[in-house]
Parts: C-alpha cells; sequence; structure tokens
C-alpha cells in the first residue's frame, strides 16, 4: 500500500508541476476513490484520479499525459511483449500469411520471422478489415522494428514516432485504403460515399498512431522512469501558451480554446453592464408608485441604465514577429464585437490600412482574417515595421473620427528598427479617446531593449500590458468596459 | 448507508435498463459518487445527455427526481427555503381574536417559526426528504458567482442552517448532479467538493448504439449511415457541432420521411435538423458534396 501512496504522491506533484491546481483535499479525494475501484484496472484507476483531481476539461489532455507516463505499466497493457498475442491473434496471422504465400513458412514464433514487406502489408490488411486486435499488435512489432530505440538515449518519443511513421507511410496508405475500398464497393461510390469512407480510415489509423505513441512511451518510461519521463512530456496549458513562441500543433490548440473564452467573456461583459449600476431616479415612475401607498414614494423607481458601449478601434502591428498575436486578438475583438457599439481594425507594418470590411458581414472570423493577410496594403517601402510612419498615417487618415466614446488598442511590441517614434501621435490620440491601451506580446523584462520604444508610447498610454498568452488577454478584454 | 450499487460496470448494466448508454467515465463516476459520497459536476457540450442522466440515475435507484433549475437571480428563497408568512400572519391574527388562551409571545414565535411554517425549496427538500432522491441543480453556470455559496453547505455536509431552526441534517445522502454548459468557470470551492464529469460526444460505436437504442424500429444499415455522417460534420469547424439529441431527431426524421439509404441529396435537404445555423448548414452541404474530398483537408 504505501507504493501506492508514494506513486500518487509522485503523481500529483507532477500534476502539479504541470500548471494543474490539484488541492490537499482533491489529493485525499483521490487517494479515498481508489479504495472503491479495482486497481489492476488502468480505465477505472484512470477515471477515478480524473474525476477527483482534474476540475476542467482544459486539464484533461496534461493529465493524460502524465497519467500514461505513471501507470502506463499498469493493468490491460503491463508488461505484454509481442510474443503472447493469444492464440487466436496468432492463428489469424499465420493464415494471413499462408493466403500471401500460398504454403506457411515455418520460421518459428509467427511475428518474429515476418519480413518488413510483409509487415506493412498485414498492417494494410488490418486497417482495411478494421481488425483492432490485430493492428494494435502490429503496431507494437512496428515500434519494435522501425523506431531504433535505443536505451538510455536523450531523444524524445516523437522522434521514435516519426522514425517509426516513416518506415509505415501512413499517409499513402490512407489513400491506397480509399481506393481499394472503391475497387471492392459494388458500382461506383458517390462523393458522400468516398467522404466516409475516408473519415472511418482516417480514424482507423488515428487510432493506430495512438497505439504506437503510447507504446513509445512505455518504453522510455521503462528506460528512463516516471519523473523524467514526464518532465520531457510537459506541455502548457493552452491559456499559458506563449503567442509567439507557438508551434502549429499549438496554435490549433489555441484556436479551439478561443471559441469558449469568447462565449464566456461575452457572457461576463453583457452582465456587468447590466448589473454594474443603477439608473437615475425615475421621478414619473416614483409618484405612479406612490398613489398605492397613499402618495407616499415609498418606493423609489430607477430608470433602466443604458449601457453604454465602447467603440473600439484595435490597430495591429502584423509584421512577422507578432503577427499571431495580432490574429488572436482581432480574432478575440471580433467574435465579442456585439458588446461594443462598432469595432474599426487597422493593421501596419509601415504603411497602414484599415480591414474593418473584411469582417463586415462575415460568419466566419477566421477567413476574414487570411483575408487581411494577404490583402490587406500594408507595405509603404521596406515591410519592415515603422510606427512612427504608421501611427502617423492613421492620425492624418482617420484621426478625425477618433472621439470620446473611442477605445484605442495598441498592439505591438514597438520595435521600431530605429525609425522615428512619433510618439505625439499616441498623445493626441489620447487626448481625444476614452482610453488608450498598448498591448505587447513580449515579456516584461524585453520592453525597451535593444529597438523597443514600447516605453516611449506607454507613457501616453492610459496603460501598457503584457499579453503573452491567452490568460493575460483575457484579463486584458475585462478590463475594456 | 447502504451504497446503490456494487460496481462500475453495475451502473453501466444498470444505466442501459432504462435505456441511457453509459460509456466506462460515466459510469466509474456515477458509482465513485455513491461510494464517496459526493457530488457530481457535469459539464459538456449541449444535448449530449446531462441532464438525461440526472433523470437515469433517479430511475434507475427507484428515486424522485428534485430539479432546481439556475437562473440569474435565483436567491435563498427559491433555492433553500421560505417562512409562509401568509400562515404565519393568520396564526398572529388567530391568536389576537383568541385573546385569553394564556399564550405567551415567546411561546407564539416558536410556534410560528416552527417547521410547519416553512415552505421548503429543491434543496431542503431534497436535505430532507425520507424517500429516496436524486438532486439535480440545472445550469448551475447560470448563476451568480454570489449565489454559488448557497450550494456550498448543502453540497459538502448535506445540512442547511436555518437561523430560527437551526441546522437540518439529512436523514439519507442524496444523490446530487449540478450540470453546466460552461459559460464561465465555476468557483474553486464548488469544483472541490464535486466529482468532475465531462461528457463529450460520444464515440461513433457509442453513438450507433444510442440510435439503435432511442428511435425504435430503425435499421441498423441507416443507423450506421447517420452516425457515420454525424462523425463526419463534426469534424468540420463549425459554430455549433450537431448534438447527440439532434442525431437522434435527424434519424427519427429520415424514419418519419421512409428514407432507408441517405445520400448526398436527402443529407442536404434534412442538414437543417443537424445543424442551426445557416453559415454551418452551408459549410457542411458544401463539404458533404464535395467534388475533390482532399480539398476539404
Amino acid at each position: 500500500m504505501s507504493t501506492l501512496v508514494e506513486v500518487i504522491n509522485g503523481f500529483v506533484a507532477e500534476l502539479r508541476g504541470a500548471g494543474l491546481p490539484v488541492s490537499l483535499t482533491e489529493h485525499i479525494d483521490a487517494m479515498e476513490a481508489l479504495r472503491f475501484v479495482d486497481l489492476a484496472d488502468r480505465d477505472t484507476v484512470k477515471y477515478a484520479l480524473a474525476s477527483t483531481m482534474v476540475k476542467s476539461h482544459s486539464h484533461w489532455l496534461p493529465f493524460e499525459t502524465v497519467f500514461e507516463v505513471y501507470f502506463s505499466t499498469l493493468g490491460s497493457g503491463a508488461g505484454r511483449g509481442e510474443a503472447d498475442l493469444g492464440p487466436g491473434l496468432e492463428a489469424e496471422i499465420d493464415a494471413m500469411r499462408e493466403q500471401r504465400h500460398g504454403a506457411p513458412h515455418d520460421t518459428g514464433g509467427s511475428l518474429e520471422g515476418l519480413s518488413s514487406d510483409e509487415l506493412v502489408a498485414m498492417l494494410y490488411q488490418a486497417l482495411l478489415d478494421g481488425d483492432e486486435a490485430l493492428a494494435k499488435a502490429l503496431a507494437k512489432l512496428a515500434v519494435t522494428r522501425f523506431s531504433g530505440m535505443e536505451p538510455g538515449r536523450p531523444v524524445g518519443g516523437t522522434y521514435y514516432l516519426h522514425r517509426t511513421l516513416r518506415h509505415l507511410g501512413l499517409e499513402a496508405m490512407r489513400e491506397r485504403l480509399v481506393d481499394q475500398a472503391e475497387e471492392t464497393a459494388a458500382g461506383e461510390m458517390t462523393e458522400l460515399e468516398r467522404r466516409l469512407a475516408r473519415d472511418e480510415f482516417e480514424s482507423r489509423i488515428d487510432r493506430l498512431r495512438k497505439e504506437m505513441e503510447s507504446e513509445i512511451r512505455r518504453r522510455l518510461v521503462a528506460d528512463r522512469g516516471p519523473q523524467a519521463m514526464a518532465k520531457t512530456l510537459r506541455k502548457p496549458l493552452p491559456e499559458d501558451i506563449d503567442f509567439m513562441h507557438a508551434s502549429r500543433d499549438e496554435m490549433a490548440q489555441l484556436r479551439k480554446a478561443l471559441h469558449p473564452l469568447t462565449r464566456k467573456l461575452a457572457v461576463r461583459l453583457a452582465r456587468k453592464r447590466r448589473h454594474g449600476r443603477k439608473g437615475p431616479l425615475d421621478f414619473r415612475s416614483t409618484v405612479r408608485h406612490s398613489l398605492s401607498y397613499g402618495g407616499v414614494p415609498a418606493e423609489p423607481k430607477f430608470r433602466y441604465p443604458r449601457p453604454s458601449k465602447p467603440e473600439i478601434f484595435v490597430v495591429a502591428d502584423i509584421s512577422g514577429s507578432v503577427a499571431a498575436f495580432a490574429r488572436f486578438t482581432l480574432m478575440l475583438v471580433h467574435a465579442i464585437s456585439g458588446q461594443f457599439s462598432k469595432v474599426r481594425s487597422f493593421v501596419f507594418i509601415d504603411g497602414i490600412d484599415e480591414v474593418t470590411r473584411f469582417f463586415d458581414g462575415v460568419e466566419d472570423v477566421g477567413d476574414a482574417i487570411s483575408r487581411v493577410n494577404t490583402e490587406a496594403d500594408v507595405i509603404w517601402v521596406d515591410g519592415h515595421s515603422d510606427y512612427g510612419h504608421a501611427f502617423e498615417e492613421l492620425w492624418r487618415r482617420w484621426g478625425c473620427e477618433i472621439g470620446p466614446k473611442t477605445t484605442v488598442l495598441l498592439l505591438g511590441d514597438a520595435r521600431n528598427n530605429y525609425h522615428a517614434a512619433s510618439s505625439w501621435v499616441v498623445k493626441e490620440i489620447r487626448a481625444k479617446a476614452r482610453h488608450v491601451y498598448w498591448l505587447n506580446p513580449e515579456p516584461r523584462s524585453y520592453w525597451d531593449t535593444g529597438d523597443s520604444i514600447v516605453g516611449e508610447y506607454a507613457n501616453y498610454c492610459d496603460g501598457a500590458f503584457e499579453c503573452r498568452n491567452l490568460r493575460q488577454l483575457e484579463r486584458f478584454v475585462d478590463i475594456l468596459q | 448507508m447502504a451504497a446503490r450499487f456494487d460496481s462500475a460496470a453495475d451502473v453501466k448494466d444498470a444505466l442501459k435498463a432504462v435505456s441511457y448508454l453509459a460509456d466506462d467515465a460515466i459510469s466509474g463516476v456515477v458509482y465513485l459518487a455513491d461510494r464517496l459520497e459526493k457530488p457530481i459536476l457535469v459539464e459538456g457540450p449541449a444535448g449530449t445527455g446531462k441532464t438525461e442522466l440526472a433523470k437515469a440515475v433517479a430511475a434507475v435507484t427507484g428515486a424522485r427526481l428534485l430539479r432546481l433549475q439556475c437562473y440569474e437571480g435565483l436567491d435563498e428563497s427559491k433555492a433553500l427555503y421560505e417562512w409562509n408568512y401568509k400562515k404565519q400572519l393568520l396564526r398572529i391574527q388567530a391568536q389576537r381574536n383568541a385573546e385569553n388562551d394564556g399564550a405567551t409571545w415567546s411561546e407564539l414565535e416558536e410556534d410560528i417559526f416552527s417547521e410547519g411554517f416553512l415552505l421548503s425549496r429543491p434543496l431542503l427538500e431534497a436535505i430532507r426528504a425520507k424517500d429516496p432522491v436524486v438532486l439535480l441543480i440545472d445550469e448551475v453556470d447560470r448563476l451568480e458567482v454570489e449565489t454559488e455559496a448557497l450550494l456550498l453547505e448543502v453540497l459538502s455536509d448535506y445540512q442547511v442552517s436555518i437561523p430560527e431552526l437551526g441546522t437540518v441534517v439529512a436523514e439519507q445522502v442524496p444523490l446530487v448532479l449540478l450540470t453546466s454548459n460552461s459559460t464561465r468557470e465555476l468557483s474553486e470551492a464548488l469544483k472541490r467538493r464535486c466529482l468532475f464529469l465531462h461528457i463529450d460526444y460520444p464515440s461513433m460505436e457509442r453513438e450507433k448504439e444510442i440510435v439503435l437504442n432511442r428511435v425504435p424500429d430503425i435499421s441498423e444499415h441507416l443507423a450506421d449511415q447517420v452516425v457515420r455522417i454525424v462523425r463526419s460534420i463534426r469534424q468540420l469547424e463549425l459554430k455549433k457541432h450537431p448534438s447527440v439529441s439532434e442525431t437522434l431527431d435527424w434519424a427519427r426524421t429520415l424514419l418519419l420521411l421512409g428514407i432507408d439509404d441517405v445520400d448526398a441529396e436527402t443529407a442536404k435537404s434534412t442538414l437543417n435538423i443537424l445543424l442551426k445555423y445557416q453559415s454551418d448548414i452551408q459549410r457542411a452541404a458544401k463539404e458533404l458534396t464535395a467534388n475533390d474530398p482532399l480539398k476539404a483537408r
């Protein structure tokens, strides 16, 4: 029992290390829950731990990763070599080989003797038939055969996965699978059927890939121990992913996280406005209601508060280094544009262009963003950020439209390539606008280093905020009201 | 307190008997909730059977389902209890009329703040119930953060403190389910007290079983096609993905229309049952009939 306590302790410590807020009570609850489940059954243990310690769906992925590492050798997946497949499968494999060669080979252990080509061909057949047990066994074998794992080598699991996948050529396999399905199907397949078949094979291949991944992980854990392994797999939570250094996968995660966030923000902003304050005394209504108290104004009535919705000007630098950040902020602001009376967007590099038109009447903000990237006219001289010139242009062309209801958001790292700052523009804007805020995707410690002149602009802003991830962006939007 | 279920598998079978097909996560958490005597916080996209789960659990345990629908502005008097002040007034009036029966004010006060004058609302009702109950607190994310605190005492200790009466402790621990559509983050205090269960869209196999189970007379072939198409649609980037209940509606519609085999045209013309936004419908229609499926990737 004491070992279990230790394992769970280590597990909880790792979860906390990955950024999950696991409290002491939750830790105790988890231990309590484990008393009631079958410890040999991996899935029940997983759900017992998850339901007591993971209280948010966005934390599920990190939890799963850590769980896989710590409990990879538990229950069904435990220490099963590729040799013991169960008699049924072995017979099946033999039958398949027979089919291919016409005569049974006598190479002893049915799997060890497979050539690489045979292995690929059998995997193909397993995927085509949707035979999961066989595919699983073959996945294990493929990992042994192709990944070239060496104990003690400090390489991440993805490296081995890539090596295995390269040998199998799954992408090409998917195409072949669809074609094959079409051949076997009587008559012509409609587009719909074709698509459905493709999706089906896609999901089978996906499952296969997952199987290989966890197989590789299992072996790495056996080699290096869970602590070291968990550390290499540790990834930031979606809300902590840095905009400026996000990988492609992380970008996809961010996009997924953005949608629920906008919904949350919209609800919150609307609520705040409704409850924020009471309107002025409604004299007429108070007098009218006083009649039922014999003319005593016992129940004062107030006017319904008229929510004043701010008008938002987003002015974003979309040069390479900060493009991702600009994209996210534009998406976020437009997704909650219902909460503002008007949203106008401007993008610049060294020239500036208004891009509000791309968002007008468009259902899908993502489409609009990609149009901004391709169609906006933002190059003036050389396509290197020039905040000074862009701001001067902004002031010259649209300055007169900034009014006392306008909140201006300036987005960028203020790395000006040593051009003139023209910070007087920001000063002028502030004099006219309700608020001017600067959002900078760089860590605060980098501000005003090198060619960054954010301090010079921030002097004239109502606030300058570090906005490196969704969490910080969300916090900022809250103060927009 | 006798446990309601023997094992997670037991939960699964029992739920299946009332045509709720649970997956391992659902049955496991329900089982644990019963054993640990903790509430379950169920979260997930709309229409994946969160409320249905509570109803099924109630049916299985033969318990009465008490439902508290949350909304902005819900307060104590609607969630916990309220004094029946009309009855209290009558009591006082009656006292005044029968002037000389010798009762003193303190006796009267004790009398009008007794259980007989208490109107229990769902939470107190669940605590006081003598028969088995399942308490469903629906859409808890609609509550304001401050009102959430109302629930905490009930959820952690299964008791309600009434200043005039004292503390009412549960006769038997009810099974409590809270549902949330996650429009906002719930407070840590609330989450800590609950077991968390995220119900996502079901796997294709499970969804097919659900369709076969819930739509009588549907053919295996049609059910298979329905869930495959729904899975394809869920992979698109849409505003709102079709939920399980919409899948069921669609399957019923196809059945009513007497369609045995879904082709692209029928799918297209009935998409409006699956999807609720015009832009989603257009996109899905385009994707389903796309000439070059590679473009869809």
